[in-house]
């Protein structure tokens, strides 16, 4: 029973930890090693992926996040299977998506299939919606891209009450209706899994993310220092607005990018071929202009450490940092070494210096067992437990057996 | 994000921004030398009028492989993003380039294809190109004209086109003072200020984007609209029964 106790246990050692979360985050691409020139197989990178976030957790990093792909050269179709695999196998470590495309799923099978990893993690799983970039996606699973936006905030709006509403009688634009529907398992402790919304243009997202008061994320990569700072700001100041605290007080999320060595020299030097070698990365760009423009850090732990101080100092303060370290074909032995110093090298310093200079008002990063304590306080968190089968939830009242004795349904007579 | 002037919007007012954007490459450069001209003749017309204005060139050629490396990546350096602020800023603009291969430059075309679809809305242009050889003439009207009308910018009546023979030709200075007097009109009217400030929630818009009037913060975002309030737990309005 060691599952179901982790959130507990996570929480009671958790005083010697600084409550912002640190972690890696993957797209699950399969690239060329430009250096040997071999290309790994599904099977390896798979593998590779569990490795990656088993050894995240034995060097204490906080979270690991995969995306949702659909075509190769990519691995992750499935995202909820792995980190269920991943959950088994770690202890301590928070899993996450980057992103779960909350376009071309069906959101109840987002909720169902969540909510069980919720309950297998023992609570460590949150989740990051995203609305995908890759465009025929969208007719492969019989959706219109021109109409990405509104399905990603109505398939959001019905995910939140699948959550929160043991019944749900709802009916939208993109979807069936449903009646009376119950998404099972719920979720662990009726606490639904955090959601972070990621956008990188869209101030629509930001508007939803801000009007539930859920994170907002924004990847950070691949664009200019500070290129996402309006979105941000916008997230915040909407955040405030629609009542859930201050600005400062707005759950937000970056990414970034690390090569990580013990002097900067060894670093590029290191990184430089593989860089130069992506498709990505090196065809387009200059490792030293990229280096400089764009949140990308390569150097030594110091140097690292110095680039992510100034994501606080530019997006003010924030609850979870995710990197970037298993791309541009880097080989498994690199990729487990770049995490192995982030847990040992930039971690532990970032935990101490960002502490220093957040505000005392900032509240910390989520988690399942804050969560808990914020909707029950001392209480015993609700265990539905379900009423014997009548085949829908149309007649009668809840499904539940804990629903209040006067909230009973009434039944048309026969006469 | 750098500090953003907004146009000199309205009639009257100066001095006016013109931007001179050159895709020539040679040094010097025939295209250049032809939205020199261009531009001194508007600037000479406006002090005449009594409304100052400045000149600030744009010369695509040093910024090539910038132009390059954005179009591939998305990003764009900070002199690539100056010249588009610069642009994004302008009261009106000469926009001029060489024909090559029967079409305007590949340069000229990448570097458009980077601007924000409402960087140039209303903006009064100028259009200008240099040939080889006076075949090319209608090149400015047949893909520059339309390239400017996907652009909602608002292009001048008379556009300019110069081949060899006419460089020593009176008549390519009567049309260079035409064009100019037509740009000079504009701006003084102030028209593509208005026409922007009026209609400019009618076109479509990136947040965050580079042109001088795009949202920024929460203060410039509409949050009444179909999609905003279903950001906020609402419902797309019923679907028209009698759409295809």
């Amino acid at each position: 029973m060691y599952l179901l106790s982790l959130p507990y246990t996570r929480n009671e050692d958790s005083e010697a930890r600084s409550e912002m979360q640190f972690g890696i985050f993957s797209v699950s691409d399969i690239t060329r090693n430009a250096v040997t020139g071999e290309t790994p197989s599904e099977a390896e990178r798979i593998q590779a992926s569990v490795q990656l976030a088993r050894r995240a957790d034995e060097v204490g990093l906080d979270v690991f996040a995969i995306g949702e792909h659909h075509n190769p050269p990519f691995f992750s179709s499935s995202p909820t299977t792995l980190l269920a695999a991943i959950a088994a196998q770690t202890e301590r470590i928070v899993l996450s998506t980057s992103v779960t495309l909350i376009t071309t799923n069906d959101p109840v099978k987002i909720a169902e299939d969540y909510a069980m990893l919720q309950h297998l993690s023992g609570g460590r799983v949150d989740l990051m919606l995203g609305r995908g970039n890759t465009g025929p996606v969208y007719p492969w699973f019989g959706r219109d891209i021109r109409e990405g936006l509104p399905l990603a905030l109505e398939n959001y709006n019905l995910l939140h009450r699948l959550w929160r509403e043991d019944v749900v009688d709802w009916e939208g634009h993109y979807r069936s209706p449903l009646q009376g529907f119950t998404a099972i398992p719920r979720p662990l402790d009726d606490v639904p899994p955090f959601v972070w919304h990621g956008a990188i243009r869209t101030p629509e997202i930001a508007e939803q993310a801000a009007y539930y008061g859920n994170g907002y994320f924004a990847n950070n990569i691949l664009a200019p220092n500070f290129h996402f700072k309006p979105l941000v700001n916008l997230y915040r100041e909407r955040f405030a607005y629609h009542g859930h605290g201050t600005p400062e007080q707005a759950i937000v999320g970056l990414g970034g990018q690390a090569f990580i060595a013990k002097t900067s020299q060894e670093a590029v030097s290191t990184f430089r071929p593989y860089f130069e070698g992506s498709p990505l990365y090196g065809a387009s760009y200059s490792l030293e202009d990229f280096k400089r423009g764009t949140p990308l850090s390569v150097g030594s732990p110091q140097e690292v450490i110095e680039k992510t101080l100034t994501f606080q100092e530019g997006f003010g303060d924030y609850q979870r940092q995710l990197w970037l370290v298993d791309h541009a074909g880097l080989p498994l032995e690199m990729a487990l070494e770049q995490v192995e110093l982030l847990g040992t090298e930039v971690v532990p310093v970032l935990r101490r210096e960002m502490e220093s200079r957040r505000a005392p008002e900032v509240p910390d990063a989520p988690t399942h067992a804050g969560l808990v304590k914020a909707r029950y306080g001392d209480e015993e968190p609700r265990q539905p437990t379900p009423n014997p089968n009548r085949g829908d939830n149309l007649t009668g009242a809840s499904p539940y057996q804990d629903v209040e004795p006067e909230v009973t349904a009434s039944y048309p007579e026969l006469v | 994000m750098s500090e953003r002037e907004a146009p000199a919007a309205g009639a009257g007012r100066g001095p006016y921004r013109v931007v001179l954007l050159s895709a020539g490459t040679g040094n010097p450069s025939s295209t250049r030398l032809l939205g020199d001209r261009v531009a001194q003749k508007a600037l000479d017309l406006l002090r005449e009028e009594g409304a100052p204005a400045t000149v600030n060139v744009v010369e695509l050629g040093p910024l090539a492989v910038d132009v390059a490396r954005a179009t591939v990546s998305g990003i764009k350096s900070a002199d690539l993003q100056g010249a588009i602020e610069r642009l994004a800023a302008a009261d009106g603009v000469i926009a001029a380039t060489p024909v090559y291969k029967a079409g305007i430059s590949g340069l000229f075309k990448s570097f458009v294809d980077l601007l924000d679809n409402d960087l140039l809305v209303a903006k009064p242009i100028l259009l200008a190109a240099t040939a080889g050889s006076a075949r090319h003439a209608l090149v400015v009207d047949e893909q520059m004209r339309p390239l400017f009308a996907y652009m909602r910018a608002l292009s001048l009546p008379t556009s300019v086109f110069a081949t060899p023979e006419d460089w020593g030709a009176t008549e390519l200075g009567e049309r260079i003072e035409r064009a100019a007097a037509e740009l000079a009109a504009l701006l003084r009217a102030g028209v593509g200020g208005e026409i922007a400030d009026r209609n400019w929630s009618a076109h479509q818009h990136e947040f965050g984007g580079n042109a001088t009037r795009a949202e920024r913060t929460g203060a410039d975002v509409d949050f009444d609209s179909d999609l905003m309030r279903l950001a906020t737990g609402g419902s797309l309005p019923p679907a028209d029964p009698d759409a295809p």
